[in-house]
């Protein structure tokens, strides 16, 4: 397989698009499964050019594995050009492989999801094969704006998806919240993008290609690099949910569940970790934007926890569940542990993937309802489905042995002891690990253990998925498990293939970094890179501390919603506050609702109602009521009397006259 | 150059008139003939387009000149003179008026019940006043073109307009005729300029373009066009007439009058006061990047707070147009290609957009975005097509908008950068009252029972949708086939631009070398091959 | 300039100045018409004494003329009279004053 033919990644969802987009009611009266036939067809063929082209990469020698494939030009203009074209390495092709193959088993599994929905399925698959093709182009896409095509467009599917249900208005609501949350932050992407692009091309070099940029990174000055890679990391911020943009995403949740599952977790959000992995040259550069980037990954990571313990709702668990495990991946990142944060990414699309569709289930079988405090005892009725989320679980807690514990194992190593790490981040990642053991065994305990609370009339329908559901589902599990042994630490005898496989894109990165190390900043400590691989007993040591902290959270959960079910409940009574400040999420919408969002609509009436309709069109009209004045204290001597008008012409004949002898 | 022995401007100009003339002898007593005169005037005006396509044909992109150029004395004791050509930069904005027309009459088809005859010729003659002050080359033939504009535009307000149509059209006629008087004042003391430099006084832009006006004679000529640009365009304080005139106005009209004659505006700036005067267009960078600035924040704003749909519509049009004045007076070929790219790009987005609420307000007879709701599912086709109207007008990547904001975002970047960066807030904004009104229409429950039964979009309306629709993604995915042929012409543009610049600045400076004179023979020189080759041939 | 001419213009001044007072002030319409006539007589007869006194024929020209637009509006003149009379029941000048803005 050549690499030329990339295209066809993209293009098989794009033709998907077409097909169900313009035709898609039409199939669906003659013959519905053709609609899915199709849509997971288009994914499933594109996976398979992928495994291909990814095969065919593994294939180089590592230092030979990038292939730019030009297209064509996209918008060419003076200095301006860019051209669509997509760029095959090891980055974008480990991110593609698994947003396709994710991907298509959330298509397959769709399908039994959204069969008997009463909303037009094949509006549903085109909107998801939208997402995919999307989703491709920004992680092929080899420039900056082509990969900001991609960008926007996993925005607007998202924001289709959330209000695929519109009838409901809260829907359509969450779903606005999220396109215009991320236009906020694409507003600050876009900036970034531009600033680069002007100010490298004041030193001649007109490209936004990636590979161009990057290697002439160098020309630009530090705080330049600073502040370009802050915009970046604030569009980041609203695509991958991390404090201050996260809001939206636990909204997102109105969407229909397997669109949770592809969208907001597995792949989509990750988009903001894929693109700072992508930039991890210019933000090599800068210290300090490295610094921002770890401690609001930390921090998200600890705050969307906090919330997570609280929430009732499943699938809000596992939206700030989310959130809390991309800011694992942003302080990974932001410790300079580019390879590790995408190894999360990795077993994150599994397990969290598994886990939304797992409640997405749980839900289906409960016909609807996703309250957890009536849900309980699902372990009976839903093996398959019970089986496979405790395997999600556990990986996602980081139990030993899972594929989360690898690659949380990961970051939390490099935090400690990378050269940019931070004792303080270290602290609150594994603080975070504790808490979502503890929330996340929450949730399996109030889903699956006791005595079931729902409605008798609930009691009856509950039922085991479709295969087409649970299919999927155990593929999941089996790489929730499997999966993270492709990037098991030196530490215990691995390899750490991932790392190996993506050394030659962080390469150039890394090098800066240790240039960087010894630089001011404000909480990394100056390590040199030896004195950083310290000994693997350490590592072993701390791996075990954490795994310790973990089964403490399962122990509090056990403790809290196993034995002794009512403590939960007097806690949250004799707190009364602190609980309401987590159950309504810090008020963190409300605040932005009173400062931002309510001023700048209060601004807008002001402004149509005071300045444009009083002043400015006031003064317009006033304009016209002058003349308008004018004219009527002349009318009055318009009398209609024809020997007025007489008169006054007798007199002005007389003045013409007196005017021409006497006075000339 | 050109190629085509045809006189093809006249006939784009003419036949749309001779088409009015058909009509009206036309008896349309009592409505009896008006499916007639309906199917006449959509024949009429697709041959239109078609013969508008031609231009594409023959139109040859490697040379910055006008083509098709056609001279025919007219008042000669004046030396006015009848002057049309074509060059890169009017191009497509020919193409998109005879575009829209053929739209215009199909959207009309049912909302026009009364005078149906007299509504075609109106907007018949009103094409060819378009057409005409796209292609006029003449300053007086420009006015004239300009001014007879008005009248049919004041017309389709006044007649077939909504309830305050009076008041609007007269709003609109005399606020753009106070704006042109300070052009004609200007235009007749250019002649009057000429004349006393050159001893033959002369309203021939061509020939125009070459005086060396001084600097404060610049300044007040090109205030004096501003103003009639500005107002036309229109750039934020002058707007006030666009919202009302957009309101009241039947859906062709305001489809006209957003897709086409606001670009009027935009392009007498690139055609005649920017390349007149350059060194005072600079002066007023400043001041029209604030203004442009402002409006486009002040526009996404009170947009936002608009309860009535074509307001709202109306009020994203002075966002939308802030961002192609910003790109125009970036004076870089990214920002002009980009303003150019933009007008076209406004043009089918809001084209779009009045067309559909129109669609609505034909079934509902309300526009008020809360008597709406969950529209989505009584009207899913409708749906679809807001969709994408409302993309474009959001400038998502790979439709038209985005290529053209971006190209004005870099134009604008590498001219005045924080001017930018508010520019690119009018992108957020834009979302946020595009997807407001989506919101509110189109999705939640379906309140009211007459919503309900709504019929979704016919045949006929399918029709005057899907060019649009395609061509917002087309103009997004390819913009090349449409950069491509204003190239030559922007550059050369540009290129005039700096080096009039230059010498106007080294004049200033009271460089001995570099006097009128050689400035002068600097500018006759390099268009010499573009003027020679063209400019003979009409003579 | 000779005596007879002086008396003869003259006679001119009066009558065209009772012509002008008679527009101005009278009432009835036939009688603001007649008056009419009568300035448009002085004029004519200023005309005449000038021709004569020049010794050329476009002042006569002129004289036919301005009789031959006299008649018109007397024709015209009278006829709206009759219809305004029909219509209103009166020609009293001060009743009409539809020229109004």
């Amino acid at each position: 397989m050549k690499f030329d033919l990339v295209w066809l990644i993209p293009i098989f969802p794009l033709a998907g698009v077409l097909i169900n987009g313009l035709l898609g009611r039409r199939i669906e009266q003659k013959n519905k499964s053709l609609v899915h036939w199709i849509a997971c067809g288009a994914v499933g063929l594109s996976f398979v050019v992928t495994l291909g082209l990814f095969f065919k990469l593994l294939g180089l020698p590592a230092d030979k594995r990038l292939y730019d494939f030009a297209w064509f030009p996209w918008i060419s203009s003076g200095v301006f050009h860019v051209g669509v074209g997509y760029q095959i390495d090891p980055l974008s092709m480990f991110m593609c492989m698994f947003v396709t193959g994710v991907g298509f088993l959330i298509h397959v599994y769709s399908i039994g999801y959204m069969w008997h929905d009463e909303g037009s399925y094949s509006r549903y698959f085109t909107y998801l094969n939208l997402f995919m093709f999307s989703m491709i182009t920004l992680v092929l896409a080899d420039n900056f704006l082509l990969m900001f095509l991609g960008w926007e467009g996993v925005g607007l599917c998202s924001y289709l998806l959330i209000s695929y249900w519109f009838s409901d208005l809260a829907n359509a609501v969450a779903g606005k919240k999220a396109f215009v949350t991320n236009r906020v932050g694409d507003f600050f992407f876009a900036v970034g993008i531009l600033l680069l692009l002007v100010h490298l091309g004041a030193h001649g070099i007109w490209s936004l290609n990636f590979s161009v940029v990057f290697a002439h990174a160098n020309l630009l000055s530090p705080h330049l690099v600073t502040i370009i890679c802050l915009l970046f990391f604030l569009g980041c911020t609203a695509k991958s949910a991390q404090i201050p943009l996260y809001i939206w995403l636990p909204d997102a949740m109105a969407g229909p569940t397997p669109v949770s599952a592809l969208i907001h977790a597995a792949t989509m959000v990750t988009a903001g970790v894929y693109f700072i992995a992508r930039c991890n040259v210019l933000y090599s550069m800068s210290p300090f934007a490295m610094e921002v980037v770890a401690t609001v990954g930390a921090l998200s990571a600890l705050l969307a926890a906090s919330i997570a313990v609280t929430q009732n709702d499943i699938k809000k668990v596992l939206a700030y569940s989310t959130v809390s495990q991309l800011g694992y991946m942003f302080l990974g990142l932001g410790v300079g542990a580019f390879a590790a944060g995408l190894f999360h990414v990795l077993t994150h699309a599994f397990f969290k993937a598994l886990l939304f569709m797992g409640a997405g289930c749980v839900i289906h079988g409960m016909g609807g309802e996703q309250d957890m405090r009536n849900m309980g005892g699902l372990r009976k009725r839903m093996p398959v489905t019970f089986y496979t989320m405790m395997i999600a679980t556990l990986a996602v807690i980081g139990f030993p042995g899972f594929a989360g514990f690898f690659s949380k194992d990961g970051i939390l190593w490099e935090t400690f002891s990378g050269a940019h790490g931070s004792y303080i981040l270290w602290l609150i990642a594994v603080l975070t690990a504790a808490m979502t053991a503890f929330y996340m065994f929450r949730l399996i305990f109030m889903t699956f253990f006791n005595e079931c609370r729902a409605s008798e009339e609930v009691q009856k329908h509950i039922h085991e998925a479709p295969k087409t559901m649970t299919v999927p589902l155990m593929v999941l599990a089996a790489l929730s498990i499997f999966g993270g042994y492709i990037g098991v630490p030196e530490s215990l005898g691995g390899s750490n293939l991932v790392e190996r496989f993506l050394r030659p894109v962080f390469g150039l990165g890394k090098d800066k970094l240790l240039q960087s190390a010894g630089g001011p900043g404000l909480i990394h400590r100056a390590v040199s890179e030896t004195a950083a691989h310290q000994s693997f007993s350490t590592e072993i040591q701390l791996m075990f501390l954490t795994a310790m902290m973990v089964l403490a959270g399962i122990f509090a959960a056990y403790m809290l919603y196993m034995k002794k079910r009512s403590v939960p409940e007097t806690l949250a009574a004799n707190n009364p506050s602190f609980y309401r400040l987590l159950l309504n999420k810090w008020y963190v919408d409300e605040l932005y609702e009173k400062v931002f969002i309510n001023p700048l609509r209060s601004i807008s009436f002001f402004l149509w109602k005071g300045i444009d309709v009083v002043v400015i069109d006031g003064m317009v009209n006033s304009t016209a009521a002058f003349f308008m004045k004018c004219g009527s204290a002349w009318k009055a001597s318009q009398s209609g009397y024809v020997q007025r008008y007489a008169v006054s012409f007798l007199v002005g004949v007389f003045v013409l006259i007196a005017y021409y002898m006497y006075v000339r | 150059m050109n190629h085509l022995s045809f006189p093809i401007l006249s006939t784009l100009i003419f036949f749309p008139l001779l088409c009015a003339i058909l009509l009206m002898f036309i008896r349309s007593e009592g409505g009896k003939n008006d499916e007639l005169l309906r199917k006449i005037a959509l024949v009429a005006s697709v041959v239109e387009f078609l013969i508008s396509l031609v231009l594409l044909k023959y139109f040859n992109d490697s040379t910055p000149g006008m083509q098709f150029v056609e001279f025919a004395p007219w008042v000669r004791s004046l030396s006015i003179n009848y002057f049309v050509g074509l060059d890169g930069i009017s191009l497509w904005l020919v193409i998109m008026t005879a575009f829209f027309v053929p739209l215009c009459v199909l959207c009309s088809w049912t909302y026009i019940k009364e005078k149906t005859k007299y509504f075609l010729i109106s907007i018949f003659i009103l094409e060819s006043a378009m057409i005409g002050a796209f292609v006029s080359l003449d300053l007086i033939l420009f006015y004239v073109f300009w001014e007879v504009m008005l009248i049919p535009m004041f017309l389709l307000i006044g007649v077939w307009g909504g309830e305050r149509r009076i008041y609007s059209a007269v709003k609109f006629f005399l606020y753009t005729a106070a704006g042109s008087i300070f052009m004609l004042v200007a235009i007749i003391y250019l002649y009057y300029f000429s004349y006393k430099t050159t001893g033959a006084g002369t309203f021939n832009l061509l020939d125009l373009y070459k005086l060396n006006i001084p600097i404060t004679t610049q300044l007040w000529l090109c205030a004096a066009f501003t103003v009639a640009f500005a107002i036309k365009v229109p750039i934020f304080p002058l707007h006030t007439w666009l919202p009302d005139a957009h309101v009241e106005a039947p859906t062709a009209g305001s489809v006209i009058l957003a897709a086409i004659l606001l670009k009027m505006g935009t392009y007498g700036f690139l055609r005649f006061s920017m390349p007149l005067f350059p060194y005072a267009s600079h002066e007023f960078i400043p001041v029209i990047a604030f203004l442009a600035i402002a409006g486009i924040i002040y526009g996404a704003l009170v947009a936002w707070a608009q309860p009535d749909m074509k307001k709202l519509v109306a009020y994203s049009s002075v966002s939308h147009l802030g961002f192609v004045m910003l790109g125009l007076f970036a004076f870089n070929i990214e920002g002009i290609e980009g303003g150019i790219y933009q007008m076209l790009n406004h043009g089918l987005n809001t084209g779009a957009l009045f067309l559909l609420v129109g669609m609505i307000y034909e079934r509902r007879h309300t526009r008020m975005m809360d008597d709406f709701g969950g529209l989505a599912k009584v009207m899913p086709v409708f749906a679809i097509f807001l969709m994408i109207a409302t993309l474009g007008s959001v400038a998502v990547p790979g439709t038209n908008s985005f290529v053209g904001e971006i190209m004005i975002l870099v134009g604008a970047f590498r001219a005045y950068p924080v001017c930018g960066v508010f520019a690119v807030s009018g992108m957020v904004l834009g979302a946020v009252y595009m997807l407001w009104m989506y919101q509110k229409v189109m999705f939640g429950p379906v309140t009211s029972e007459v919503n309900r039964k709504l019929p979704d979009l016919n045949k006929r309306e399918i029709a005057t949708m899907l060019p649009i629709a395609v061509l917002v993604f087309v103009m997004g995915i390819f913009p090349g086939m449409f950069l491509h042929k204003m190239d030559s012409s922007v550059k050369y543009f540009i290129n005039q631009y700096q080096q009039k610049y230059e010498m106007y600045e080294a004049e200033k400076s009271g460089n001995p070398v570099a006097t009128h004179l050689k400035g002068f023979k600097i500018a006759v020189d390099s268009d010499a091959a573009f003027h020679n080759g063209v400019y003979s041939r009409g003579r | 300039m000779n005596d007879y001419q002086s008396v003869y213009l003259a006679l001119s001044v009066i009558l065209f100045s009772i012509g002008a007072l008679g527009v101005i002030l009278r009432k009835d319409a036939i009688v603001v018409f007649l008056c009419i006539e009568i300035m448009l007589g002085a004029v004519n007869l200023a005309f005449v004494v000038f021709s004569r006194a020049n010794q050329s024929a476009e002042g006569l020209f002129m004289v036919m003329c301005i009789m031959a637009v006299a008649g018109a509006e007397a024709a015209i003149g009278l006829a709206i009279f009759v219809l305004l009379y029909r219509k209103t029941g009166t020609i009293n000048i001060d009743k009409f004053n539809l020229l109004k803005w």
